[in-house]
């Protein structure tokens, strides 16, 4: 029977060794305990972080330092018990552990951020605010941010379902039908590449209102892609399988549902995260020029009046979200095509 | 019904004076020629010949993928004129459908019938366990070996209810032990159902292994030069004399139409 040591064990970041002695529980835990050299250096620099923020004095008027401090050192903390207990927490602790670097990376990174602007300097102020100031918006506007990230994301859902429906409508008949092909085609083909942006002048005089003219243009810059990818995804579809579901007796109805619809399937959806990235770019700037509400307009907002830390924090929630939407569709999309083989993976 | 001989079984398939050009791009291809067959039920026929001499083309005419450009195509007295259940089409490439697992593909007929979900997933589990595929319902195609794909493919239009089966080089793609393998199993399906089978394939050895009637068919343009009757018994044993002797036989019809054609391309 193997027995480990703790150097043994510390020199293996993620040892996952699970002592079995029988005997009492609380030994049975403690012989769960393993060092992991990852999961400390991580906490260290974390608590590098937070010391940094007590060491010195700042050179601004910053409310949150000490509660950013406390709250590295709680972060600190956290990260050497759970990678310490790893084995007892199960996949929280197996999380904690295989993100561990990057927690370690986070550390130093926020630390020499927190040096560079708010104790030495380092960096020009108003343009590089400390992460105490980014913080303090979270805490200290939060309604507004999220009342904004609120509004971007119904503006942001409204208009891509619109644009993925009727792009993907839109490709199929093209696809399917030579007649809707001969009229379409070349409205396509006319349209679909000026960039949806250019009709921002235009779309905001014409519509009753800047929201339904934003809706417009987002359902726009989605549809394109939607449309094109669906169209060539269906018009590639194997005769083959035409052919055969022929012979099984399938109508021509069936032949678009159920066969012409899933083969295309997976064109479909690179059609989705183009039209995706496309409309999160007309939402923006529909928001900065015209839309009073949302993260664009708070981030115009924030530029009006020089407050850089304000832009920092709605430029990570939209982040969160533009990502977040795309985590989404992929998982959607793992669903609709687990059928596909070697599909990437976000 | 099934003990009736075969020699009194009513004809299901004519194929009268089929001719077919193709209009190429590069001028008109005339891919057939006045063929003339006729497919008794029941009957296991093997259409051989060498490549490009017009079986594709004639099974996608008797399937209705392809309309002939003279002549006519009847089974039990109608025109055949589109694709319909009554004929069931394997393809080399198997045609899976890759979104469907194996249940699914095997079901895909019988739900497109809109039968009643129970009668449809009684005739699914009853192909593929004829097929030997029930541990495997739930793969997907990619998942599956090539042996394996076509037994679905196979399954898939037998649970259609089909009356003919076309199948055109169905074990082309496939090594030799599986695909003797896959015969075996075929003419246990086609002793088991009563099918008629039209076998689209350039082995001469395959086609004596399997057929009742070998069509041998010669190109430039595609016709029907001579058939052969097959009386072995099964199952048929590759190392007897008899079935060596007939294998010989064939093999001198085809080589001689091969020949025969060249010679004649040459004239012209
Ligand atoms: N769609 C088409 N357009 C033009 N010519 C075609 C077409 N399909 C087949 N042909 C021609 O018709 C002839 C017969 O083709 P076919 O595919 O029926 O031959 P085959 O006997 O099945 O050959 P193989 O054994 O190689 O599959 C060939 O000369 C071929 O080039
Ligand atoms: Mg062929």
């Amino acid at each position: 029977m193997p027995t480990y040591s703790a150097s043994e064990i510390s020199s293996l970041g993620g040892d996952r060794e699970t002592a079995l002695i029988a005997g009492d529980g609380g030994l049975q835990f403690v012989n769960k305990l393993r060092f992991s050299i990852t999961g400390i250096g991580a906490g260290l620099a974390w608590l590098a972080f937070g010391l940094s923020c007590l060491r010195w004095p700042d050179i601004g008027d910053w409310p949150r330092t000490e509660a950013v401090a406390y709250t590295a050192f709680a972060i600190a903390g956290g990260i050497a018990i759970a990678t310490t207990a790893q084995a007892a927490l199960g996949k929280f602790g197996d999380g904690v552990q295989r993100r561990a670097p990057w927690l370690f990376a986070l550390g130093v990174f926020l630390t020499l951020w927190e040096l560079a602007t708010a104790k030495f300097g380092w960096l020009p102020l108003p343009f590089f605010p400390p992460p105490q100031s980014i913080v303090e918006v979270y805490t200290d506007d939060l309604p507004k941010l999220l009342d904004s990230a609120f509004a971007s994301v119904k503006l942001q859902l409204g208009g891509y379902f619109i644009g993925a429906v009727v792009g993907f409508l839109t490709g199929v008949s093209i696809g399917w039908s030579r007649l809707a092909g001969y009229w379409v085609h070349p409205i396509l083909r006319f349209i679909g590449p000026l960039p949806a942006t250019a009709w921002l002048p235009i779309a905001f005089f014409t519509f009753p209102s800047a929201w339904s003219a934003s809706t417009f243009l987002i359902a726009l810059a989605t549809g394109f892609p939607v449309t094109v990818l669906t169209w060539s995804g269906v018009a590639s579809v194997s005769t083959a399988y035409y052919d055969v579901a022929r012979t099984l007796g399938a109508k021509p109805s069936f032949l678009v549902t159920k066969v012409a619809i899933p083969a295309a399937l997976p064109h479909v959806f690179v059609g989705l995260f183009m039209g995706l990235g496309a409309s999160f770019a007309v939402l923006v700037v529909a928001e900065m020029i015209g839309v009073k509400a949302g993260l664009g307009f708070y981030l115009q907002w924030a530029q009006g009046w020089a407050s850089y830390n304000n832009m920092y924090a709605a430029l990570i929630v939209m982040s969160l979200l533009c990502s977040g939407a795309i985590t989404l569709l992929f998982k959607v999309r793992d669903r609709l095509l687990v059928w596909q083989k070697g599909v990437v993976k976000w | 019904m099934l003990d009736r001989p075969t020699t009194i079984a009513p004809d299901i398939l004519e194929v009268s004076d089929v001719g077919k050009i193709y209009q190429a791009s590069n001028g008109p291809v005339e891919a057939l020629r006045s063929v003339n067959l006729t497919i008794r039920k029941g009957e296991f026929v093997c259409l051989l010949g060498a490549s490009g001499c017009g079986k594709s083309t004639l099974l996608r005419i008797v399937a209705g993928f392809e309309t002939a450009t003279m002549g006519s195509v009847t089974m039990y007295g109608f025109p055949v004129d589109k694709p319909g259940p009554d004929r069931g089409m394997v393809f080399q490439d198997y045609a899976l459908f890759p979104w469907l697992t194996v249940r699914d593909n095997i079901g895909f007929g019988p739900k497109h019938r809109r039968l009643a979900t129970k009668l449809v997933s009684e005739l699914t589990d009853k192909f593929m366990a004829m097929v030997g595929l029930t541990a495997f319902a739930d793969r997907y195609p990619h998942q599956l070996s090539g042996g394996m794909k076509q037994r679905v493919a196979i399954a898939r239009v037998l649970s259609n209810d089909t009356d003919v089966l076309l199948m055109d080089e169905p074990f082309g793609a496939l090594d030799a032990l599986t695909r003797s393998k896959l015969q075996e199993e075929l003419v246990e399906i086609w002793r088991t159902t009563g099918l008629t089978v039209i076998f689209v394939t350039h082995s001469v050895e395959e086609a004596v292994m399997l057929a009742d009637r070998v069509i041998v068919m010669s190109a430039g343009p595609g016709r029907i030069d001579c058939e052969i009757e097959v009386d072995l018994p099964r199952p048929r044993d590759v190392a007897s004399p008899e079935f060596n002797a007939l294998r010989r036989e064939v093999t001198q019809k085809l080589t001689s139409h091969i020949a025969g054609s060249r010679g004649k391309a040459a004239d012209s």
